[in-house]
């Protein structure tokens, strides 16, 4: 039986409305391996799982699950054939305990103490046997997003799950938290559990998959074992053409006038936690600078800071002749008015409104502008019109001004604000994770923007938790430690070893001092 | 199992009438339980509502005061904030236009002088709602709350201001002297009058005009103008707005204010338009029908004016059943009025799966019959 096929899935063919969203895929995937499904936003690989884990019906095309002929019509049944199913956005409630959430819905006893005492005792030994380690007394709510995950999986193990299917997991995982999910996934395998992951990140895939299977506009495109495949390969079968996804060798130009300075930047948020601490930035015309760091050390706050949406309290900021100091910082609108444009990290919350339509979201920021408000008035035909032109540069895609903001996919949102803000011809251009859920394609497409952008005279500052885009777009890299400036290096002396030092912090910000004055 | 979402004029138009019918099917139901004939009690309501001028005049009557509520309900609404304070801030206002017409409608001409009562309505109401949203903006305290509390704050200070001050000595009612001539708004009879058209004697007055400039403004407020602009984006999302450049707080008091404003202009109507003078009761749960009128009308100020109408022709039709059918009492025309509450605002989306599927299920046939091409429609 060591060799028996854990899922195979034959002929499955899906259509919503006009979208054919599988057609005719089949899927098989061996008992105890990691089969990885890559594919773009939209490929099917979503609607493959949820047929797989019975949130959908196939319209045609059979399943079968070790090796048994098998219909899906729901989630229990699901369960029940050994699949589980951990979600990108996590199906836990906040306010109930770690092991209240894994009982939940399976309590095996009516009375509540012996119900937990059971799960405890069942979850202590799954503990144990995988390297799952989560407090169980603590509420969900407290738990970190590594943590949540894994109890996550604790869940769907706890269920009888023999086939995982993990859907995006490292989208929200620290470097660290991506290497521990990594160990216990290599270790559930050999314990023999199958698992199923969908990602798009192909390193990812080289790394821990076992097959790999690559699907295009709702077709299986690519099945191969994972030592004959490549990831130049793996990225052109799912994109259709070949696709650059490294750095650009660019002919080095010297940057320009500084049009950016911070100086002695303190923000303590409402706990009173030192968020920023004495942090001190340059930016340069001509330049991308890269702040990498491990999540969570003060980047999204460097951001608002800049853009002016959260004042510190202490510190300074020049841009060009304008000088702002702790008690009257810089705001969103007098940001834009000298030059900085921003692209907000939270695309959901900030930079868009969901259900304004993309014409109305388009303006969003600059809705003051005379092109757009005359004497209070919004000029209708003149935004939606700017709004096709945006859509039009940026290939954001269903060309549709009315649509709402959220019927749109997130690379297209993404281009959408990025053509909103680029756009403006700013002087500054503060990005936050320019291709967070973004496609392989679009990626190539906005890193070929912002090193437009750069190359148009502009000061570029990149934030992203993605060392490899760091290192692919930045001519300069600041990493942060705790809300601090941990280091400093020119792009010739990256690499993952040595910002991943400088990350890690400690006592290493020396190395990073010594380097800084080394010759470019 | 997937549930579609409706296009938008199902959403807007026809979940409407669905709920609608169903409400009075419900209804339909209750009667024939206590013995009543629903087709009778139906058909009096909608002569009584809709089948003499008399009737009709009635109903616009009232439905004149529920779109002032309506739209503030809705204006708070679109700027992401729930404002059941509608009552206490239509008392506000009609106590400004009171209070001004008192104090000035003796030496003002009546081209100066209802405009006067309109502005200071509305100041008032608009007062009223902003200390309100003042509290949510920058003191935390919650807006459902303060308003509600609010409401009971502007009837008792009106009640004192009358019992007190404003009352004819030796009158025993509890109102106030007349106002002069010039502070009060045509009728709509003295209105058709003027254009040689004979129109019965009723409440309805020249507030209703007022009532659908009132809708057509609010729309062009929230769909056309920047303020609206704002208002929308930081109801929807206060970190988008924040992002935008838009101070969230001031834009919660904005709102606040232009809803109470709306409000305050049902004084325009009860106090200038039927009264003539200051009285308890004038307002008498209108602010709460505008919770209803602006669910029902999903925040739209002309679904606003059409719910208006129907909950105006509810109010009408209801009293001349319980004045015309045996033994159907205004209790009956209450629980009616609640059903349709309960359908077409608590319970508005309850039947939306089931109005999707068959809508999808039309469109499908539709597609699929004429043309192999599949029609990419969203």
């Amino acid at each position: 039986m060591s060799d028996a096929l854990a899922v195979e899935m034959i002929g499955i063919s899906k259509r919503f409305g006009p979208v054919q969203a599988n057609a005719d895929v089949s899927l098989t995937v061996a008992r105890g391996t990691v089969h990885g499904i890559v594919g773009e936003n939209g490929a099917g690989k979503s609607t493959l799982m949820s047929v797989l884990y019975g949130f959908y019906t196939s319209d045609s095309g059979s399943i079968k699950v070790f090796g048994e002929d098998a219909t899906i019509r729901n989630a229990h049944e699901a369960i029940a054939l050994g699949i589980g199913m951990v979600h990108q956005h996590f199906m836990l409630v906040e306010t109930l305990s770690a092991l209240e959430n894994v009982m939940l819905g399976a309590e095996p006893h009516v009375l509540l103490h012996k119900a937990e005492a059971q799960v405890r005792s069942r979850l202590t030994e799954l503990m144990e046997s995988t390297g799952l380690k989560v407090s169980l007394d603590a509420l969900v709510g407290d738990l970190s997003v590594g943590d949540r995950q894994r109890l996550e999986i604790l869940k769907a193990l706890y269920r009888g799950a023999k086939i995982l299917i993990l859907d995006e997991p490292t989208a929200v995982l620290t470097p660290q938290e991506t290497e521990q999910l990594f160990g216990v996934l290599t270790l559930l395998r050999e314990q023999g559990t199958t698992i199923l992951l969908i990602t798009h990140k192909l390193k990812e895939v080289m790394r821990l998959c076992d097959h790999v299977t690559v699907m295009r506009g709702g077709r299986v495109v690519e099945e191969v074992a994972i030592a004959s495949a490549t990831i130049e390969g793996l990225a052109e079968a799912m994109v259709g053409r070949k696709v650059h996804m490294g750095r650009v060798d660019d002919s080095e130009q010297p940057a320009g006038a500084v049009l950016l300075q911070a100086h002695g930047i303190h923000v303590r948020d409402v706990m009173g936690v030192v968020r920023l601490h004495d942090l001190a930035l340059e930016l340069k015309a001509g330049e991308i600078v890269g702040v990498a760091g491990v999540s969570g050390n003060g980047q999204s706050e460097l951001l608002e800071v800049l853009s002016g949406l959260l004042a510190p309290g202490q510190g300074h900021l020049i841009v060009g002749e304008s000088r702002f100091d702790a008690g009257s910082w810089i705001d969103p609108r007098t940001a834009r008015k000298i030059g900085i444009a921003h692209v907000p990290e939270d695309r959901h919350e900030r930079a868009m409104v969901m259900n304004f339509a993309a014409w109305e979201s388009a303006v969003l920021g600059y809705q003051s502008l005379p092109k757009y408000c005359r004497a209070g008035w919004m000029q209708h035909a003149q935004m939606q019109e700017a709004t096709t032109n945006m859509m039009e540069r940026f290939d954001v895609r269903p060309r549709d001004a009315q649509l709402l903001c959220a019927s749109f996919s997130g690379g297209n949102q993404q281009k959408l604000v990025l053509a909103r803000e680029l756009g403006q011809a700013p002087r500054v251009l503060l990005v936050g994770q320019p291709t967070r859920g973004v496609d392989i394609g679009a990626i190539e497409f906005i890193y070929g923007q912002l090193r437009a952008m750069r190359d148009a005279g502009c000061a570029v500052l990149v934030v992203s938790s993605e060392l490899d885009e760091i290192l692919a777009l930045s001519d300069r890299v600041i990493v942060m430690n705790q809300g601090h400036v941990a280091g400093e290096l020119p792009i010739a002396e990256c690499n993952e070893k040595t910002l991943g030092m400088l990350m890690i912090g400690g006592g290493r910000g020396k190395a990073a001092i010594v380097s800084k004055g080394a010759p470019a | 199992m997937t549930i579609q979402p409706l296009p938008r004029w199902a959403d807007l138009v026809l979940l409407p009438v669905v709920n609608l019918a169903v409400a009075l099917l419900a209804a339909g139901v209750m009667v024939w339980l206590v013995g009543q004939n629903p087709l009778e009690v139906i058909t009096v309501l909608v002569h009584g509502a809709f089948g003499t001028p008399r009737g009709l005049s009635y109903t616009l009557y009232y439905a004149t005061t529920f779109v002032f509520t309506g739209l503030a309900v809705a204006v708070a609404f679109h700027g992401g904030l729930f404002n059941i304070g509608g009552e206490g801030q239509a008392i506000m206002g009609g106590l400004g236009t009171g209070l001004v017409a008192l104090w000035l409608s003796a030496s003002l001409p009546a081209w100066l002088m209802l405009p006067l009562m309109l502005l200071v309505g509305a100041l008032f109401g608009m007062v009223w709602a902003a200390i309100p949203g003042y509290l949510q903006a920058y003191r935390g305290s919650h807006v459902v709350i303060t308003t509600i509390m609010f409401n009971f704050l502007a009837s008792s200070l009106l009640v004192y201001l009358l019992v007190n001050h404003l009352k004819v000595p030796g009158n025993m009612s509890v109102e106030s002297a007349p106002f002069a001539k010039s502070a009060n708004l045509p009728g709509m009879h003295t209105f058709m009058g003027w254009l040689g058209i004979e129109w019965p004697k009723s409440p309805l007055n020249t507030s209703v005009f007022l009532a659908v400039m009132a809708a057509v403004a609010v729309y062009y407020l929230l769909w056309h103008t920047r303020f609206g602009y704002e208002l929308r984006a930081t109801g929807s999302s206060a970190r988008a707005a924040a992002y935008a450049g838009i101070h969230p707080n001031r834009q919660v008091i904005m709102a606040m204010g232009v809803s109470g404003a709306l409000a305050g202009m049902v004084g325009m109507n009860e106090i200038a338009g039927v009264n003539g003078r200051l009285m308890l009761e004038y307002v008498s749960g209108a602010g709460f029908t505008g919770i209803a009128v602006s669910l029902m009308g999903r925040s739209h100020p002309f679904g606003i004016v059409l719910a208006s109408v129907l909950f105006g022709a509810l109010f009408q039709g209801g009293a001349e059943v319980s004045f015309e059918v045996r033994g159907f009492s205004r209790d009956m025309v209450v629980m009616l009025q609640g059903f349709i509450v309960l359908f077409s605002g608590a319970m508005a989306y309850v039947m939306a799966p089931a109005v999707a599927r068959i809508v999808n299920m039309m469109r499908r046939s539709a597609a699929t019959a004429p043309s192999d091409k599949g029609a990419a429609h969203g």
